[in-house]
């Protein structure tokens, strides 16, 4: 290598095995002097950034971040958080993003729907506020997995009520649903019979005579279902029951059910253990502009 | 012996403590220093330690590996910030031990998943994740809801706990200065004598893993995840007040 000009190489003047011996050539020329630009660099990210301890602090550096709190303009030296805060507050994007918020939060759930441009947004953040927070139960579009807990929210059938100030209420405060267990109350015999009412009101087949007994149970003290399903059987949304009068099932798995004898199944099993499900409040978690934007998604979704 | 560039050439042993020490300069200059810098920890209310039900499940936690998945430490960054809300405190963590920051994600952030989902909903998603996500990798833990929970040495981990500075109670004193500081009830559960009991009363408190007749592994470890992150109303402070201690 460097005896091509004639000079003589330098060895380390060690010597293993009898002739093996160690070159001690210069450094590189460009890898001597990125070291040194790295010696300057850390120099100059002393100087900006916060970087040394020094007793209970640290050398703060000069970089500054400006953002907002308590109503005030503050500045102080360069730190993650402030920037974060920063960004959150007057970053580019935030300000796109701000613009559209804004428009959105002082406008009408009509006239949010009716501006295309507004809708448009409303749909793209609204998609990705419910895939993180809200797609775990009901499934990413408002489909959940199964017939079970959760609510398909993608039909036109609403526990909680399917008008605007409703669902917005739902997401504000969450709900608790709850209907009793009816096993110990009613025993096997009587359950079947209500369970044979119940899958009648939405046009099944059922044991005529059991569905009339049962209706005697469904309408009168004895059951007090109508209490909360109403007489007709339509559900009450201020008590999130029911409507047993549709196609639609929200615990029992009756579309699922290959038999009659399943359906029926089906359908005692939830008299027999009855229903508690919960749905957490967002007040906390999610902003008010936030939850109009899924107001109006899931609004969207169910029509 | 002359310290030389030769005699540490040829001398392994030499070699490695010298190396031992030059690395560790670099980790002691950065992590020594936070245990005096005044503002590492954040001043704020309602951090407190885990009740005996929550600690235990904390331990099934560890025990399952979650944390080779799921991270508990939210990054103060837009999209972090935006998807799970609140950066992470360091005085959120500071009765962990050892805290479960991580950094491997294969699962989300779970920092503030408390109550996010409803009890059932973990109960559900922690036996057959694909019940309720269909899309999840994550492995079924069946186990968990069969598996009563094994409670006989809660005071034994919270002595542990003690030692390395988690404000367990264990004499009168302790459990007023836990009065004080955390309010009655909560000095309660957090006296070691009384350990057994609240565990118990905690499991019936609330229905953690649908069905209230058993108290299973699931009771502890759903408890515990509905208490990730919600120690903190972040509504009482200034948007900027935690910048003030960075």
């Amino acid at each position: 290598m460097a005896d091509e000009k004639g000079k003589s190489v330098q060895t380390t003047g060690h010597a293993w095995d009898g002739d093996l011996q160690e070159f001690n050539n210069p450094l590189p020329r460009w890898w001597l002097w990125s070291f040194y630009g790295t010696v300057v660099f850390a120099i100059i990210y002393w100087l900006i950034y916060p970087a040394w301890p020094i007793a209970d602090s640290y050398t703060k550096g000069f970089g500054t971040v400006s953002y907002q709190s308590g109503g005030k303009e503050v500045t102080r030296h360069w730190n993650t958080r402030a920037e974060l805060l920063q960004d959150l507050q007057s970053g580019s994007e935030t300000l796109k993003q701000q613009a559209y918020l804004q428009k959105v939060a002082a406008a009408s759930y009509d006239d949010i729907a009716n501006d295309p441009e507004m809708s448009a947004f409303t749909q793209s953040m609204a998609k990705v506020l419910f895939a993180d927070n809200c797609a775990a139960c009901h499934g990413i579009g408002g489909s959940p997995a199964r017939i079970g807990q959760y609510p398909n929210l993608r039909d036109d059938a609403w526990l909680w009520g399917g008008d605007i100030a409703q669902i917005e209420q739902t997401i504000e405060q969450g709900r608790n649903g709850f209907m009793p267990a009816f096993g110990e109350v009613l025993g096997d015999a009587k359950i079947e019979q209500v369970a044979s009412y119940v899958l009648g009101l939405s046009g099944h087949q059922v044991d005529a005579a059991k569905a009339e007994a049962g209706r005697a149970i469904f309408q009168g003290q004895e059951g007090g279902c109508f209490y909360c399903h109403t007489t007709s059987g339509k559900g009450l949304p201020s008590q999130g029951a029911a409507n047993l009068t549709d196609a639609i099932w929200t615990v029992a798995d009756v579309p699922g059910a290959a038999t009659d004898a399943d359906r029926l199944k089906a359908v005692e099993a939830v008299i027999r253990e009855g229903i508690q499900r919960q749905m957490p409040g967002w007040k906390g978690r999610l902003s008010t502009t936030e939850i109009k934007l899924l107001t109006a998604y899931v609004h969207s979704l169910g029509s | 012996m002359k310290l030389s560039h030769e005699s540490i050439e040829i001398n392994a042993g030499l070699m490695i403590v010298l190396t031992l020490i030059a690395i560790s300069i670099g980790g002691l200059v950065e992590i020594v220093p936070l245990y005096y810098i005044k503002d590492t920890v954040e001043k704020v209310d309602g951090v407190r330690p885990y009740t005996p039900l929550e600690q235990r499940g904390r331990d099934i936690y560890i025990r399952e590996g979650c944390y080779t998945c799921h991270s508990q430490m939210i990054r103060p960054f837009r999209d972090e910030d935006m998807r799970y809300g609140h950066y992470s405190l360091a005085a959120e963590s500071k009765y962990d031990h050892p805290f479960q920051w991580g950094s491997k994600r294969t699962g989300p952030d779970l920092a503030r998943v408390g109550r996010k989902y409803s009890n059932a909903w973990h109960a559900q998603h922690l036996n057959r994740p694909r019940d309720v996500v269909p899309e999840s990798i994550m492995p079924n833990y069946p186990w968990l809801l069969r598996n009563e929970l094994d409670f006989a040495d809660i005071a034994d981990r919270m002595r542990a706990l003690k030692r390395v500075g988690v404000p367990y109670s264990e004499n009168e004193e302790e459990y007023l200065t836990n009065v004080d500081r955390f309010g009655a009830d909560m000095a309660a559960q957090l006296d070691i004598h009384r350990a057994e009991q609240s565990l118990v009363a905690q499991a019936q408190s609330e229905d953690w893993d649908g069905d209230r007749s058993r108290l299973t592994e699931m009771d502890a470890l759903v408890a515990y995840l509905q208490v990730l992150g919600t120690m903190v109303d972040f509504g009482k402070y200034d948007e900027g007040y935690f910048a003030e201690f960075r």
